[in-house]
């Protein structure tokens, strides 16, 4: 007879120590009292909304946005924007993110380096303001359950980098992270071709010593820098023409949610799109006449 | 027959709510329960043995009571309650002790329940959003305690490889908040003022402690095998967790922000250990989904865990805390189980 056993017969219906009886645990979920609008990837609605109020008179009277082909941009389900990067501090991902937020009413995520975590203020303001870091895990999630907009910049942080004498040569798509992305969560890559984001900020010189100092990617020193002294010149914007043109969606004939996909076949659909992307940069360079006025 | 349950950690905080649990359980025939120190909670029929940090004595007792279901509470993941040497006691060689006795030659034991903790998954920049149950952590472990509990899910890994017939579950818990648990995070939640570090508003989870020990138990209940993120719904950021307790926030530096926080814990004001200064600065979600899946439904989102904190907290504040309505008197829980002079009414 295993021990415990005598005194288990006399236990099963009543208690040994008679407790209180604790009231009855309801199992119902009860609300969820959220008091801020940040969701689960930072992002705040209300934060945006004022961003695009001080933002909007930047991208009209400032940029002077012109968008061609936004109409290929879906106005529902899950897409991956791809662009051109460029500017010391980009201004290529707010002009992008806000034209589209207000041309289509669709709020867009942008992927960035997750080393703007940890940056304090910047990072945090960077979240509320839509970014997100590119993790292949984030994209899926909000490429293919929350079906939403996402902006990456398949150079990462080699195209603000590089200096104003590489203008419109673009750097090597990464590892063509950004097509399996697309191709796992089974969404279309919309390219999208900017023009004027590298004059608004042009890098002239880079200061690698200090940059492993404080452990950033680079530190630039801007034309802006010259003009408008070191302090303004750090976020205050030459007034350069912004073009942008949104290419023919790609779709992937393959099936979402793999495991793995061929890495030939990534590297030669990144490379298809690098191509048509950088050919599309010449095109629009040929037909502008001004840097200033487009 | 009835289940035969042990739970380790018997006199802390989960080990006891887990006990209490499993004796309104008709199906739990017998309930052992081991720990370094006596019991918190009243409980009607769990026999407290006393055991020593490592649990050497583990295999006489699950073979000697014929347990069939150890539930392992006593992942210590708390890093300010112990020093460093003896938390990787705790968690390392007492895991160890369990599952060389669960798994030694004719052991009954068909089931493991261990609660571990989202600590497994660290808290880096490089971190995605939400963590899935595989997903990898994306940094080398940094604190003593993430390290240990990495271990002990290694050693339980093992364990349930070399022992199919054994219903192995491993629950990783988010950050608990609730009326009565003390944690690191809940005592920098208690005061006037909340420490946060300067220009990060990490997003945060939670879950609160009625949730955990119904987790425990349904877990236990229905037998669910593998690994389970558990945590609320929703990701808050850390200023809104304060302005629903309604502290305000007190600036840490961005940079040597240990050194910074260093004299609150020599003052006795606030112990913030590394693991929680890094969540400060760049939060963690784990992804509850496969558990709602299993059949779990959660009642409090994070939200609501902070929430049902904050209330305790406000009636805390004012009136208290309340003393301790239960102490563990050894002679007198050993005279109403044991004592033929105890009138007991089995059909009563």
């Amino acid at each position: 007879m295993p021990a415990g056993d005598r005194f288990v017969e006399a236990t099963r219906p009543a208690a040994l120590v008679p407790l209180r009886p604790r009231e009855a645990d309801t199992e119902a979920p009860l609300e969820d009292p959220r008091l801020s609008d940040v969701d689960e990837w930072g992002r705040s609605e209300h934060m945006r909304a004022v961003a695009r109020q001080i933002y909007g008179p930047l991208y009209r009277q400032w940029f002077r946005v012109e968008w061609q082909g936004l109409e290929k941009i879906p106005t529902s389900g899950g897409a991956l924007l791809v662009a051109n990067h460029a500017a010391a501090i980009p201004s290529d991902a707010p002009v992008i993110m806000h034209g589209i937020e207000e041309e289509l009413g669709r709020p867009v995520y942008g992927l960035a380096d997750h080393i703007f975590k940890t940056f304090p203020v910047i990072g945090t303001m960077w979240s509320r303001l839509g970014g997100v870091a590119a993790h292949p895990e984030n994209a899926f999630r909000l490429l293919r359950e929350q079906r939403q907009l996402v902006l990456v910049f398949p150079e990462g942080t080699k195209g603000p980098g590089k200096l104003y004498q590489d203008r419109y040569r673009l750097r090597r798509f990464g590892r063509g992270g950004f097509v399996e992305m697309a191709m796992r969560a089974g969404v279309p890559i919309v390219p999208i071709a900017v023009v004027g984001a590298e004059e608004s900020m042009p890098t002239l010189a880079k200061v690698p010593a200090l940059a492993r100092a404080l452990g950033v990617p680079y530190v630039p020193i801007t034309a802006n820098h010259l003009v408008f002294g070191p302090v303004v010149g750090t976020v205050a914007y030459f007034p350069a023409k912004f073009k942008l043109r949104v290419l023919d969606p790609v779709t992937f004939q393959v099936p979402p949610e793999q495991e793995r996909y061929s890495k030939s076949r990534v590297m030669d659909e990144a490379e298809t799109i690098r191509v048509k992307l950088q050919d599309n940069l010449y095109d629009m360079l040929r037909d502008r006449r001004s840097v200033w006025f487009g | 027959m009835g289940r035969r349950v042990l739970i380790t950690g018997l006199g802390t905080f989960w080990g006891g709510r887990m006990a209490q649990a499993l004796e309104r359980d008709p199906d739990v025939e017998m309930i052992v329960g081991l720990d370094t120190v006596t019991p918190s909670v009243a409980l009607e029929r769990t026999e407290y043995v006393r055991a020593d940090q490592s649990y050497s004595i583990l295999s006489r007792i699950v073979r000697a009571a014929q347990v069939d279901t150890i539930v392992h509470t006593f992942l210590v993941v708390d890093s300010t309650r112990m020093s460093g040497r003896a938390l990787n006691e705790t968690n390392v060689i007492g895991t160890m002790n369990l599952l060389a006795a669960a798994s030694s030659a004719g052991a009954p034991v068909r089931q493991i329940v261990v609660k571990s903790s989202s600590l497994v998954y660290g808290s880096s920049f490089q971190d995605p959003v939400w963590f899935r149950e595989e997903t990898p952590r994306t940094g080398p472990p940094g604190t003593r305690v993430e390290s240990s509990l990495l271990e002990a899910e290694g050693y339980l890994r093992d364990f349930a490889e070399d022992n199919p017939h054994v219903v192995v579950s491993l629950l990783r818990f988010a950050n608990v908040l609730g009326t009565e648990i003390v944690t690191a995070t809940s005592q920098a939640l208690e005061r006037q003022t909340a420490p946060y570090v300067f220009g990060f508003d990490p997003l945060l989870q939670f879950v609160e402690e009625g949730d955990v020990v119904r987790c425990l138990e349904f877990v236990t209940r229905h037998g669910v095998a593998g690994i389970y993120n558990v945590a609320g719904d929703g990701r808050l950021p850390w200023s809104e967790v304060a302005h629903i307790c309604g502290t305000r926030l007190l600036p840490l530096p961005p940079v040597l922000t240990n050194v910074a926080a260093a004299p609150l814990r020599q003052l006795g004001l606030l112990d913030l250990p590394a693991e929680l200064l890094s969540l400060l600065r760049f939060g963690r979600g784990i992804d509850n989904r496969r558990l709602k899946e299993a059949g779990f439904t959660y009642r409090y989102t994070s939200a609501g865990a902070v929430e049902n904190f904050a209330r305790a907290r406000r009636l805390r504040r004012t009136v208290g805390s309340a003393p301790p309505e239960y102490t563990y008197e050894r002679d007198v829980e050993a005279f109403f189980r044991h004592s033929p002079a105890v009138v007991r009414h089995p059909e009563a």
